[in-house]
């Protein structure tokens, strides 16, 4: 796992990603550049004008006009990151794809796991009810509902296939969470009560962390979770392996994947 | 060098017009506007995110509440009757109309405690629903600003009032915010009874 | 003198203890914050060992702490966060602002404007007596049996609302110190704008005694929202309303009995509208107390003294309405932030305008690097570090990855430890003398400054890298994630910068006690300056001036041409 991550960026996985990449490259180079700059005029000023004999302070200041060009200079490159960076990379983490072509996922975090739920062949997460929460059932999906009868649990493990948008259908059942991503840079606050949807393609396969960026309580720093980002076959054999067995007591036949 | 005191204590400043405390509670009063202000936005919200609000009509006495309502103006009328007394140079009018204010005031809070005693006795919690919550939360904390001018006006009616005779002038200034305050909590009242009790 | 006013005659306890004096009651204000400054930073030491060596025994003080908080010396999650959240209140709310606004600003706004006390001395004990009572709660709740509010200095719930009973206590401190700071900030803004001694406009007010002014309306606009969420969590905490808390809570496997219905992004609103405009309350004296040292220190006026005042009235106004850019990722629409993104980025030109000015002020001077100037000189690239790295967290689009990471913690610690903590170190050093009419020791004022200035960095720089690879703040053990191990060692570095950084503190301690006794005696205006805090004696008896003073023209009139001396203090009617 530690060719993924150092002392900069972490390695970038998502096909999105690239976009904040630059911006925050970008506003680093014009950081330095800015407190470079500033930092020679400081340090010539202290040197020039620094107090010894026959030297006098002036009391009229001359006026700059370079501050003036500069403060201006800056406020419109801020208008340039915002319009040209910013902005449309918001409105892309917030445009979700369209519901066909993505996966959808469900994440409900709790104090100090991540909960995922799968909606199975059919596509549609069954219901779930609090009353049936148990260590059993921590998503307290209800398993008498027709759609929930393909749906796949999981805790921690977040499978998902290469190159295929996803959607996280992200909920809390306690406190505030925020789920985070690093090599996708994906970042969002879960908030109970609340069903926040966020999205991300990857581009590259492999084993990958989830990890809490909010305070959560006493185990927040080991609410880590796994990303596993797979080919398509193999995505499909890991759902068809924890595809639920068909209960014994349910009436109702055919094997969930019969349906494909 | 009496001159080196504070000064503006009793007279007003020539430029702001002002004297010191009026500038003081105007202060005061701007920050309790921002206090009700984060109460009320917060009472918005709630009551816009949730699925369904009751109508307060339906859950409170209104006409326990529009009699308070009246005590309140009533008691605010009063109060600056009180100060009108002050400037009139009529020190037992004062006495007067300032024991009136508070009597007011206090009926005002027998009132609102019948009210709350009503709620209570029907199981009406804080914690049954984000109504009562906001509901007691917002009354109580008024109730409390109500309390608050009992004291001092209790405070000028009673040990107070001796400065009347040493300075009239500060002392009918500091009347006169006492006034400023009442005048608010009134004014937060008549915001607080139709958005809890008609909307 | 006025027989009322008289001090000589006043029993010990009123004279020092419940005193009326302005000048008293910052003395105890800022002895207080600086109290409570260097036990925040303990409390940090001691979260240091743990990041730096997570799960390891603390050698030698790890007995001391009782079993709820180290076992066998090994810190407990709980008593890391607990340690967590109570050093970021005690630093904003006991330490910084108690000491920059209760300290130096009751000290020197009633000085500088020729008044001889605040307009309000009763209610200036209160506020003091107050504030030392929530600072007495907040450090009681240590000993609770479930120790002190573990949620976080911003609290937010519903963490909140199910923590142990230190949240309660925690609640209750905050609306002690938030009832303090309004007492304070309505007696500064009538005492500026009631008491300034004749002649003193508004645009002959030192620019310190401005950035008070401005403070003084962020505290009293923007403390009241917090008071009322501090109530309303206080309702849910105890009287088992939901105002914070949706439908539907599950907790531990148990459903939550509570109604329900709440917002938990209510509180985050109600917290950062306070919060925000908090900031500047810790920037603004800052800003403040360097314009000051400056003029004084390069013999010559500020550089453009009146765009610096009309930018921190923006600035006040501004930070009203950027609150939400703490929310980015609270799922908001992206219309709402960019609202807020362009409110961030438009806020960020004043506090260049007022940087720039101050840079430029230096352009012309004839500087003399003594102790305060170092530290007021260090101010500027500090604070432009702070400042630069606030950009990335302010465009959305870089929050995603930045958020809630090591990159936060280092962006607003430059602004207020190098940055306003430095500056207070230099009003310090500054003002001693008019204080105490003795000088603090240069020699170790620097062995001070260049240990500080190198050490703080060595802690604050390796955090953007820390940031940047992802590691989330408030984690007891960041080994725990495969992405934060390799910048790992990092952490061990910026330990061991930070107990330096505490034995560097060694010299000012001796330093400021040692100078009451050993200091060089002084007159009243050891440093040549203009303004009127420097006509009183120094220390100014009770009442301040021994002449009412009369202002005859700015703040900063030094090296005018022509005139014999090369400062022309405000009170002096002719050349002198």
């Amino acid at each position: 796992m530690q060719k993924y991550y150092g002392w900069g960026l972490p390695y970038n996985a998502s096909v999105s990603g690239a976009d904040v990449d630059t911006l925050i490259y970008v506003l680093h180079g014009f950081m330095i550049l800015l407190f470079v700059g500033w930092l020679i005029f400081l340090i010539v000023a202290l040197i020039k004008f620094r107090s010894r004999a026959g030297h006098q302070a002036t009391y009229k200041a001359n006026h700059f006009k370079a501050p003036t060009y500069i403060e201006v200079g800056v406020a419109l490159f801020e208008a340039f990151l915002l319009i040209g960076f910013s902005f449309p990379i918001a409105r892309h983490v917030r445009t979700m794809p369209p519901k066909g072509e993505a996966l959808e996922v469900r994440v409900v975090a709790e104090q100090f796991a991540w909960n995922i739920h799968y909606p199975g062949p059919d596509g549609i997460f069954g219901k779930s009810d609090i009353k049936l929460m148990g260590p059993g059932n921590p998503l307290g999906l209800d398993r008498n509902d027709p759609a929930a009868k393909d749906d796949i649990t999981v805790i921690n493990q977040l499978h998902v296939p290469v190159n295929k948008p996803v959607i996280v259908h992200l909920s809390s059942k306690d406190v505030i969470h925020s789920f985070f991503l690093p090599v996708m840079r994906v970042k969002q606050d879960v908030i109970p009560g609340q069903e926040i949807p966020v999205w991300f393609q990857a581009k590259d396969a492999g084993n990958f962390e989830i990890a809490c960026a909010q305070l959560c309580g006493l185990g927040h720093y080991r609410m880590r979770g796994f990303l596993i980002v797979e080919q398509p076959e193999q995505f499909a054999a890991w759902q068809a392996k924890y595809a639920p067995k068909v209960p014994a007591s349910a009436p109702v036949s055919p094997a969930p994947v019969a349906k494909e | 060098m009496s001159d080196n005191a504070i000064r503006y204590i009793s007279k007003p400043h020539p430029v702001t017009g002002v004297t010191n405390s009026k500038l003081g509670i105007w202060c005061f009063l701007a920050s309790e506007v921002m206090f009700f202000g984060g109460l009320f936005s917060a009472y918005v919200l709630l009551r816009a995110s949730a699925p369904s609000w009751p109508r307060g009509s339906d859950l409170l006495n209104v006409p326990l509440a529009t009699l308070n309502t009246l005590v309140l103006i009533t008691s605010s009328v009063t109060m600056v009757m009180a100060w009108a007394s002050l400037a009139l140079k009529d020190f037992s009018k004062y006495k007067r109309y300032m024991a009136a204010t508070i009597l007011l005031a206090l009926v005002f809070l027998v009132v609102k405690s019948i009210e709350y005693a009503h709620k209570f006795e029907h199981h009406y919690f804080p914690a049954t629903n984000t109504f009562y919550a906001i509901y007691f939360t917002l009354t109580g904390l008024h109730g409390l600003h109500v309390l608050g001018g009992v004291v001092v006006n209790t405070y000028f009616l009673f040990p107070g009032s001796a400065l009347w005779k040493n300075d009239p002038e500060q002392f009918q200034g500091r009347i006169e915010c006492a006034g400023l305050y009442w005048h608010f909590v009134d004014l937060v009242w008549i915001f607080l009874f139709p958005v809890l009790y008609l909307l | 003198m006025n027989e009322k006013h008289h001090s000589h005659d006043l029993p010990f306890w009123r004279k020092y203890i419940f005193s009326l004096d302005h000048k008293v009651i910052g003395i105890q204000y800022g002895v207080t914050g600086l109290l409570f400054l260097f036990f925040g930073f303990c409390l940090m030491m001691l979260m240091r060992w743990q990041l730096a060596y997570p799960g390891q025994p603390l050698p030698l003080l790890g007995n001391l702490f009782s079993e709820r908080m180290m076992v066998g010396g090994i810190m407990l999650p709980e008593f890391y966060n607990q340690l967590g959240a109570m050093h970021g209140t005690i630093m904003v709310f006991l330490g910084v602002v108690p000491l920059a606004v209760g300290g130096f600003g009751n000290y020197l706004v009633p000085l500088q404007i020729g008044a001889p006390d605040m307009a309000f001395p009763k209610l200036n004990m209160m506020s003091y007596w107050v504030y030392f009572l929530g600072g007495v709660t907040m450090i009681a709740s240590f000993f609770l049996p479930e120790g002190a509010a573990q949620s976080g200095w911003t609290s937010y719930p519903p963490l909140a609302n199910i923590a142990t009973s230190g949240q309660t206590v925690w609640l209750v401190g905050m609306v002690l110190l938030i009832t303090s700071s309004l007492l304070g900030s309505i007696n500064f803004i009538v005492t500026i704008v009631q008491l300034r001694a004749d002649g003193l406009s508004f645009f002959r007010l030192p620019f310190f005694v401005w950035a008070q002014f401005v403070t003084s309306f962020l505290l009293l606009l923007a403390f009241p929202p917090l008071e009322a969420a501090g109530v309303l969590q206080l309702m849910d905490r105890l009287a088992g309303t939901s105002f914070f808390m949706p439908s539907g809570l599950v907790v531990a496997g148990n459903p939550l009995v509570v109604s329900g219905g709440g917002n938990p992004l209510l509180w985050q609103h109600l917290f950062w509208f306070l919060a925000h405009p908090e900031v500047y309350v810790l920037i603004l004296p800052a800003m403040g107390i360097v314009a000051e040292i400056f003029a004084t220190n390069t013999r010559k006026p500020i550089y453009g003294y009146k765009s610096m005042v009309c930018s921190v009235i923006f600035l006040g106004f501004m930070s009203f309405i950027v609150w939400a850019h703490h929310m980015f990722l609270t799922g908001m629409s992206a219309k709402m932030s960019a609202f807020f993104q362009i409110t961030t980025m438009i806020i960020s030109i004043p506090s260049v305008i007022v940087l720039t000015a101050l840079a430029l002020s230096l352009w012309g001077g004839s500087i003399r690097f003594n102790t305060p100037m170092l530290f007021a000189v260090a101010f500027l690239p500090m604070f432009g570090i702070g400042g630069l790295t606030g950009l990335p967290l302010g465009l959305a689009a870089s929050d995603i990855h930045l958020h809630d990471t090591y990159y936060v913690i280092g962006h607003f610690h430059y602004v207020v430890a190098p940055g306003t903590i430095f500056a207070l170190f230099a009003g310090v050093y500054h003002w001693y003398p008019k204080v105490t009419g003795r000088k603090m020791s240069e020699v170790l004022g620097k062995i001070h400054f260049f240990l500080s200035i190198v050490l703080i960095n060595g802690i604050f720089m390796p955090m953007f890298i820390l940031g940047l690879a992802g590691v989330s703040r408030r984690l007891y053990d960041q080994m725990q994630y495969a992405h934060a191990q390799p910048t790992q060692p990092l952490n061990v570095f910026i330990s061991i910068c930070a107990w330096l950084l505490g034995l560097a503190q060694i010299p000012f301690v001796i330093n400021f006690f040692g100078s009451l006794i050993w200091g060089k005696k002084v007159e009243r205006n050891p440093w040549q300056a203009t303004t009127l805090e420097w006509a009183a004696p120094s220390p100014p008896p009770h009442g301040n001036f021994d002449t009412v003073p009369q202002v005859y023209r700015g703040p900063y009139e030094y090296s005018v041409p022509g005139l014999k001396h090369d400062f022309w203090p405000q009170n002096m009617a002719q050349e002198n």
